[in-house]
């Protein structure tokens, strides 16, 4: 059972305070997107083993979604910041390539 | 046989004697005794019979990996099968029963499986017993079924409480051995918040049998103020009789703690469940003795080396006059020199080695005993207890060359750490040659939330098997006596004929001999994980505590591989089992789930109401009368509310108001159709879809003001529609000026629906109602007798119908005086039921019976509903695809049986011919189907192909058992098809 720290309201707590939102970042398609887009937008996930990006609310506590940057094969936490935002923030990044060198942030 | 030594027993207290029975048999023990310690001190070196086998069985270790020694413990209610005697504490009246035999444990039918040992090897399930077929089901598998197994279940409910409690440390340190002691010291002294856990009653682990200096001091007087310094100290907290069942992501350990087991009746909880938050774990948890497989190692008398010195020195139990010491190490000598101390008679030593000259053997040579080198044992001898052992070479073929009496054997193939809490989290483990163990590779560790190792280990647990090897990786010195290298023995004598292999128990519990894993490996199964499946090879109540690492090295012999490459079966929490008790605690009854209550609920209560769980709610189903079938009260709810006037509690109905200069333009995007146009002082019905374009819920919406809405979701939705609310503010129009508040509980809202509805609200006074000064689907504002009211004139019902909000506070007051000055007009309370069946007769959908999650408004003949002309709603996209506009997509219709008869649940219309799975096709399905007192018959809506084509056609539906319905396809409107009653 994982902790998480709600960046909205500061408090470090467990999972089951937490509801999961899978996968961060993902860009909506509406009525005029192509099939291609509009498929990839519905259903295509990334599934990575190693760093992931992932949407968190804070559903049991003051309710706000949240982004986190976490290892999903050894549920390493880089780090969790606001929704607010169309890609992880540039120091987060540095964070995570220090720590996994092999890792490459994607488009 | 087994007696108690008339001196000596560290653990216990021989003023206090405690009075036990066994299989009815009165004994006696004294506190501070296990089960087993007890068992043994009265004599009973049998305790029970083996699972597959029948084989009699004694009590072979001392802690929790004992495998043999399980029995029934209490009676009736309070009886609990599987107790393990080892580490059941002994307590006044305890009445214990053996296992798995018939009629009794000395004399046993079930013991004829045992001279058919050849029929049933591992897996003999899938290639004995085959034919004739029926015969396995009817003759084989019952007999086979009835003969095998442990302990038998309580039929009683458990009538003791149980509990859970959580803790939060910098570091939990779990075992009190020296090693634990030693770091709970270290980590107290350095201001951590520490917790030190212990599963056994007493602390110091095997150092007070096994002796030696720590520190300078005797091991026992450091154990000692050790303690006292941990005591005085604030920070730390000390449990004993915690057992760490499992260590699980980001420092979450679960731990079970035995409260009041030994005190049965006593106001106290049996268990406490311990939910520990650590920010380091430090596993202490020591190493486990391995036993030697050579035939008959399981006859009761066998036991570990380490258990029969834990007998003597802490029960003063004697496990036996004769002890026959087999080993392939030092360690073991040990057992030896306590057995000497307590004047027992060690009458060998067989030592696999060539030689030994480690200081131990020469100490105990030196006492005149004779050590016999590179020899084995062939055979045990008795059946109930050992008898003898026959000796041969351990490199032979187990030819003997003499035979020894004695009525114990202690045996010793080394030692495994327990690394179950490092390994339960992706911790790894390395092969340790010279000790023949897996152990914790520190380059490995599991990971913590930030990337750092949460456990370490310390001890035996991490391969330091002596006392100057566990303290010195303290940073402490320490003296105990050196120990010479043993040597790998798997299997005894090396050489043994299959004759010896199919009596060398691997697995005590599960019956797993050396045979039945070469077996495994001569019929393909490479993976250990698969050969733990096919043999059961640590699949018991112990998972393999004692026979996990042989079982391996048989199996890696077997298949011509070193042991690393077969490596480990999984370690997975448990360490040992907890009870199911602990883990539902209080979760259980009224408390299994918090109940959500309406302001209306104590009337209903009071009048009895059959209730139908709604999400966390529950509401009036019927308010049936004396003598009245549920059926009958719900025909008399609706045939009221539509002749007179009934209420209905709606409290329960999601109300979320949304409010900002965005707001109209959000809620465009939430609903199919135009929220934003909606004029001020009036409702519209709205449907909601998800970005895959199915229907996830309805509601009326009222606009409020010039910049808020008031949106009503279903009652089981209101959370989930909130959230969905505040997803898409959040994290995609996060600029957008918008607020929700979810309001649901801050209202009663009460249904006035029927003829005489308007006479019954104007009684009250206060507000104009009349159709012209609030028209259908509009509201009002006002005070209506006195209470603060918003009403809006909407039905679910198709009857005129208002629903009264009013703040919760006033919610029951205005329900009893609408029941008081409603009672010449006949008004009545309905439920949920009444609900559903009059909206079904409107042709009206419900979330949930209508929708599955597979639906779209467009299959329900909603398009009245979709805007055509906004640009963008959510799951508009998807509604584009090629599959929802599909025009052989099944859609909505009525359906009236022609018997009158009502269509089961769940109903399908089966179609000609059959599908690639050969299953009949189908052409529909029933989604609502209720019988109607108002038509006077069975009606039903569906989803059925091309259906608003086929008006009038007639199809059959799947009924009750073989038989089939006939329904004929109608409008789904059956009631009122012009609206002229909710319109008045």
């Amino acid at each position: 059972m994982l902790t998480l720290t709600c960046p909205c309201c500061g408090i470090t707590a467990e999972e089951t305070e937490f509801a999961p939102g899978g996968e961060a970042h993902l860009k909506r398609f509406g009525p005029d997107s192509s099939d291609a887009d509009f498929e990839g937008y519905l259903f295509a996930r990334k599934n990575p083993k190693g760093v992931h990006f992932e949407r968190w609310r804070h559903a049991y506590g003051c309710g706000k979604w949240f982004l986190a940057a976490r290892c999903t094969a050894t549920l390493e936490v880089f780090g969790t910041y606001a929704a607010q935002t169309h890609k992880p923030p540039a120091d987060l990044i540095k964070k995570i390539k220090a720590k996994r060198p092999e890792w490459e942030p994607q488009a | 046989m087994s007696t108690r030594l008339s001196k000596g027993g560290r653990l216990i207290d021989r003023a206090k004697r405690l009075n036990f029975t066994f299989n009815g048999k009165p004994m006696q023990g004294y506190e501070g005794d296990t089960l087993a310690s007890a068992l043994l001190g009265a004599g009973q070196v049998m305790v029970g019979r083996s699972f597959k086998y029948h084989r009699p069985r004694g009590i072979m270790a001392s802690g929790v990996e004992e495998p043999n020694a399980l029995v029934g413990l209490g009676r009736n209610a309070r009886f609990e099968p599987d107790q393990r005697t080892t580490t059941t504490e002994l307590f006044e009246g305890a009445e214990t029963r053996s296992q798995n035999h018939w009629p009794s444990l000395e004399f046993d039918v079930g013991e004829i499986n045992d001279a058919f040992y050849k029929f049933l090897p591992a897996g003999f399930y899938y290639k004995t017993f085959m034919a004739p077929q029926a015969a396995w089901k009817h003759l084989f598998e019952p007999i086979i079924r009835k003969s095998a197994g442990l302990g038998g279940v309580p039929k009683e409910a458990d009538p003791d409480r149980y509990e859970q409690a959580y803790a939060h440390c910098d570091v939990l340190v779990v075992g009190g051995g020296v090693a634990g002691l030693a770091a709970a010291l270290r980590e107290g002294r350095a201001g951590k918040r520490v917790w030190l856990v212990e599963q056994s009653a007493y602390w110091g682990g095997r150092t007070p049998v096994d002796g030696g200096q720590i520190d300078g001091f005797e091991a026992c007087d450091w154990i000692k103020t050790t303690l006292q310094e941990l005591e005085s100290m604030e920070n730390v907290t000390l449990r004993t009789r915690l057992m760490a069942a499992g260590q699980y992501d980001h420092g979450y350990v679960i731990g079970l703690e035995s409260v009041g087991d030994t005190r049965p009746g006593a106001d106290l909880p049996r268990h406490r469940l311990w939910r520990i938050r650590a920010g380091r774990t430090i596993t202490a948890t020591g190493a486990i003795e391995r036993p030697l497989a050579f035939a008959g190692n399981d006859v009761p008398g066998v036991m570990l080396a380490s258990a029969v010195r834990d007998y003597v020195a802490n029960w003063a139990v004697s496990p036996g006059d004769r002890t026959v010491i087999v080993t392939n190490n030092d360690d073991a000598y040990r057992t030896a020199l306590a057995l000497l101390d307590a004047g027992l008679s060690v009458p060998a030593i067989v030592d696999a080695r060539e030689t030994s000259h480690g200081a131990l053997p020469q100490e105990v040579k030196a006492r005149g005993v004779r050590v016999l080198e590179g020899r084995a044992v062939a055979k045990v001898l008795g059946r109930q207890q050992v008898s003898g052992v026959e000796i041969c070479t351990q490199a032979g073929e187990g030819g003997a060359i003499e035979t020894i009496d004695c009525d114990c054997v202690a045996m010793s193939g080394g030692w495994s750490p327990v690394v179950h809490l490092w390994s339960h989290c992706g911790g790894k483990l390395i092969w340790d040659a010279g000790q023949a163990m897996f152990r914790p590779d520190p380059e490995r560790p599991p990971l913590g939330a930030d990337g750092t190792a949460m456990v370490q280990v310390v001890g035996a647990a991490n391969g330091d098997l002596t006392l100057a090897a566990v303290m010195g990786g303290a940073g402490l010195g320490a003296c105990s006596s050196d120990e010479a290298a043993m040597m790998p023995v798997w299997q005894m004598p090396a050489g043994a004929p299959p004759a010896l292999r199919f009596k060398s128990f691997l697995d005590f519990q599960n019956d797993v001999k050396v045979s039945d894993v070469q077996l495994a490996a001569r019929e393909g199964y490479e993976s250990v994980e698969h050969t733990k499946r096919y043999t059961t090879l640590g699949m018991a109540t112990d998972q393999g505590k004692l026979s996990n690492i042989n079982g391996l090295a048989v199996l890696s012999d077997a298949l011509g591989q070193p042991i690393p490459a077969t490596g480990t079966t999984t370690f997975r929490p448990p360490y040992t089992p907890i009870s199911l008790g602990a883990i539902t605690a209080e979760a259980k009854g009224p408390l299994f789930q918090p109940l959500r209550r309406t302001p209306m609920q104590s009337w209903h209560e009071a009048r009895h109401a059959h209730w139908e769980p709604v999400g966390q709610w529950r509401r009036p189903y019927c308010y049936p009368k004396a003598g009245e079938s549920h059926r009958e009260a719900v025909n008399r709810e609706i045939t009221n509310t539509r002749s007179n006037v009934g209420l209905l509690d709606a409290s329960t109905l999601g109300k979320i108001v949304v409010k900002g200069p965005d707001a109209g333009r959000f809620l465009d995007m939430l609903y199919t159709n135009m929220m934003s146009t909606l004029p001020v002082g009036k409702c519209r019905y709205g449907l909601m879809c998800n970005e895959n374009g199915f229907l996830m819920d309805d509601g009326v919406v009222a606009r409020l003001s010039d910049d808020s809405w008031l949106c009503h979701t279903t009652s089981g939705g209101a959370d989930r529609i909130h959230s969905w609310m505040e997803d898409w503010l959040q994290c995609e129009w996060w600029d957008w000026k918008v607020y929700t508040a979810n309001l649901t509980e801050q209202f009663a809202q009460i249904a006035v629906v029927g003829p005489k509805a308007r006479q019954l609200l104007e009684r009250l006074g206060g507000m104009d109602l009349s159709k012209e000064a609030l028209p259908f689907m509009q509201w009002l504002e006002g005070r209506l007798g006195g209470f603060d009211a918003r009403i809006f004139r909407i039905s679910f019902s198709g009857e005129l119908s208002y629903e009264i909000a009013v703040p919760a506070s006033q919610g029951l007051a205005l329900w009893e005086k609408l029941v008081a000055e409603g009672k010449d007009l006949g008004v009545m309370p309905y439920g949920t039921e009444a609900l559903h069946v009059m909206r079904a007769e409107k042709g009206f959908i419900m979330i949930g019976d209508e929708t599955d999650g597979t639906v779209i408004p467009q299959d329900l003949g909603l398009n009245w509903a979709i805007s055509k002309k906004k640009s963008d709603y959510l799951g508009k996209r998807a509604q584009q695809r090629p599959h929802m506009t599909d025009p052989n997509r099944w859609k909505l219709v009525g359906l009236e049986t022609l018997d009158g008869s009502v269509i089961p649940d769940g109903s399908h219309a089966p179609a000609d011919g059959y599908n690639a799975n050969g299953q009949r096709n189908t052409q529909g399905r029933v989604t609502s189907t209720y019988y109607s007192p108002t038509i006077g018959k069975g009606i039903a809506m569906g989803l059925v192909l091309h259906g608003p084509d086929r008006m009038g056609e007639v199809i059959e539906f799947t009924g009750e058992g073989d038989a089939m319905v006939k329904a004929r396809i109608t409008d789904p409107v059956f009631y009122d098809k012009d609206g002229e009653k909710q319109n008045v």
